[in-house]
């Protein structure tokens, strides 16, 4: 069965997290990212804590291998904290990771909540000294009379330990909620961005940052727009865009001024009238923002379509897909219930041809770009069995129910997947249910 | 639009309302204090109801033969009344009303403040005297401090409310 990406077929591979169906809150997955290479792959978790798995490549040659993702290391990254100012608590829920490429033998991330990011290293340990002149082996330190020769300690293998350790704090730069961070080419700086402000810190610097985008109004009355997500350009330093919940999309150029508040580009795609709302405000809030692999394009996922920009037309987007277009007709249950309010993310696979992103009833769905195909597939512990070939799900919006379609009444609007990521380089999915990621693989691979 | 039409509209802007106040009064609960995007959107949404409540009662009172005057609830508790402790609330007033507004204000005073009235004030239509009382609108006023008086502001136009209210929103985003 032919899918999107030629003949992609997607087949579970792992799951992690617990099985129970009562989820406790911290264990929620909030963020999913892989590292540049692909062997690391973290998420965060409203707890505070990150959770890194590695890659097990074994046989990598052969046609059918299996990447296994194990745990590799797990802390706690942001504590919950207070605001005595404000009387308001600060969660620790982690919003977003951000790798940074790597330099040395250690891999460092950049994990954020609401107020704070933080810069981690995790390091291996897989040695340690041993015959010391001056200490025993279990540290306590000898009689120095005892001592009648001299020996030069030895690094003996031990077991692999994974050690991280926060190397910078980057706090109180932050007056509203941190919604992303975005590590810049130059591998330097990195900027962070609030509901009204982005910022611009250098990695080796925490008492400052430089701030590059302001737009709260004089009279906070008059806000109309929010930042909603904000990235740097893939190659050029100079270049990030940031989204607005109006579904606008700004490009700035950080060589034009030191306040990038006048935009280079503005993206914006006129309304179309026939679709007004109570809700069409709201709809069109983009809560994602992702440029492609090569940087010529960028996609944006607001709450019903994903759409894909070509950098050098602001007009209107090239491409739209429908996510879910039968929830258009509901918009008011789910104003009621909360779910428009849901951030979903979206990502580009390896080479740009697929977008996947996610939606309810832990469907998520992928949109070949070339080919002009789509996908439903579900992530679910029905279908778990090791290698298991996922079925294309369908949903009927209305009328008649064919068999195994899901009707629109059925879907369980408690299980969305927001956050979803691709291997930058194999056909290796992960995708986070409420509480846990399944990892997925095409079978050709 | 006729006056039926008009009357179903009317009726799912006043529940949209309903439901949007409510949830701004549990964000106000949420840990991590309000959320200031989730916030602009629950006014944005109120805001439309809002206009189409009011579009629609016009339509209806235009069609009805006779506007009758009905008892007026108290004014709604602003939901984000609690959290402008530091200001003085601006009194809304048109020249052709007689009676003020109170949304929870937390001092005693009454005071018409046309220099500080937002400009989204001034371009308001004027509204008939026969608003009807927003039935959404929860008939408690906001708790005030012990030790502070209710003073009066007996009648309140419920479409004055409406708009107050959503001004208030606004209120509460800038004291965020």
């Amino acid at each position: 069965m032919a899918g999107p990406g030629g003949d992609m077929q997607w087949c579970f591979s792992q799951v992690k997290g617990a099985i129970d169906d009562d989820v406790a809150e911290a264990d929620i997955i909030s963020t999913v990212e892989f590292n540049h290479t692909g062997e690391l792959l973290a998420t965060g978790d409203k707890g505070g804590r990150v959770v890194i798995f590695q890659q097990e490549i074994e046989n990598k040659n052969l046609p059918q291998f299996r990447s296994e993702y194990n745990v590799y290391s797990t802390f706690q990254s942001h504590e919950p904290e207070f605001d005595y100012l404000k009387s308001l608590e600060i969660e620790e829920k982690i919003n977003k990771i951000r790798w940074l490429p790597q330099k040395n033998a250690a891999q460092f991330l950049l994990s954020t909540n609401d107020k704070t990011i933080k810069l981690w290293k995790i390091s291996e340990r897989d040695k340690r000294p041993e015959g010391y002149n001056l200490k025993e082996e279990d540290g306590r330190y000898k009689d120095p009379n005892s001592i009648t020769s001299l020996r030069v300690p030895v690094l003996i293998p031990m077991d692999l330990m994974v050690e991280a350790s926060p190397r910078r704090v980057f706090a109180n730069a932050h007056t509203y909620h941190i919604n992303s961070i975005s590590v810049n080419s130059d591998e330097e700086t990195y900027l962070s961005a609030d509901d009204l402000r982005i910022n611009l810190w250098n990695l080796e610097i925490t008492d400052r940052s430089f701030n590059i985008v302001d737009i709260k109004p004089a009279n906070m009355e008059e806000l109309t727009e929010v930042i909603t997500a904000a990235e740097f350009h893939p190659h050029q330093c100079n270049t990030f865009v940031y989204s607005s919940s109006k579904g606008t999309i700004r490009l700035c150029d950080m060589r034009a001024s030191a306040l990038c508040d006048k935009q280079s580009k503005l993206f914006e795609e006129p309304e179309d009238p026939s679709n007004r709302s109570f809700f069409s405000e709201i709809i069109s809030s983009i809560s994602d923002v992702k440029f492609s692999h090569n940087g010529r394009y960028m996609m944006t996922r607001d709450y019903l379509s994903v759409k894909i920009w070509d950098l050098n037309m602001e007009s209107r987007p090239v491409e739209t897909y429908q996510v879910h277009e039968y929830l258009r007709s509901k918009l008011c249950s789910l104003y009621e219930n909360d779910c428009i309010f849901d951030k979903f993310e979206c990502c580009w696979n390896g080479n740009d041809t697929v977008v996947m992103t996610g939606s309810y009833n832990n469907f998520f769905r992928m949109f070949d770009r070339g080919q002009r195909r789509d996908v439903t597939l579900e992530a679910s512990r029905e279908n778990s069995k090791p290698m298991q070939v996922l079925k294309p799900r369908k949903v009927c919006a209305g009328g008649k129910r064919k068999k195994d379609e899901i009707s629109v009444d059925s879907l369980d609007f408690n299980k969305k997947i927001l956050h979803t990521a691709w291997h930058p380089q194999d056909n290796i999915i992960a995708v986070a249910t409420t509480n846990n990621l399944y990892i997925f693989q095409d079978k050709v691979n | 639009m006729n006056a039926t039409t008009a009357m179903e509209v009317n009726a799912e802007a006043r529940r949209i309302l309903a439901v949007s106040i409510s949830k701004l009064y549990a964000s106000r609960s949420q840990r991590g204090g309000l959320r200031l995007h989730r916030s602009l959107l629950l006014s944005l949404v109120m805001r439309s109801a809002r206009d189409i409540y009011h579009s629609s009662r016009e339509i209806e009172i235009s069609s009805a033969a006779q506007p009758t005057p009905e008892p007026m609830e108290t004014s709604s508790s602003s939901p984000a009344g609690e959290q402008i402790v530091p200001e003085p609330q601006p009194e809304l007033q048109t020249s052709e009303e007689s009676e003020s507004e109170d949304e929870g204000c937390e001092e005693g005073d009454i005071t018409e403040d046309k220099e500080n009235m937002s400009p989204t004030k001034q371009s308001r239509k004027r509204r008939g005297k026969a608003a009807a009382a927003p039935d959404f609108l929860p008939i408690k006023r906001a708790r005030l401090e012990p030790g502070e008086e209710r003073h009066a502001a007996p009648n309140c136009r419920g479409a004055e409310s409406l708009s107050a209210l959503s001004l208030n929103l606004n209120r509460a985003i800038a004291a965020f």
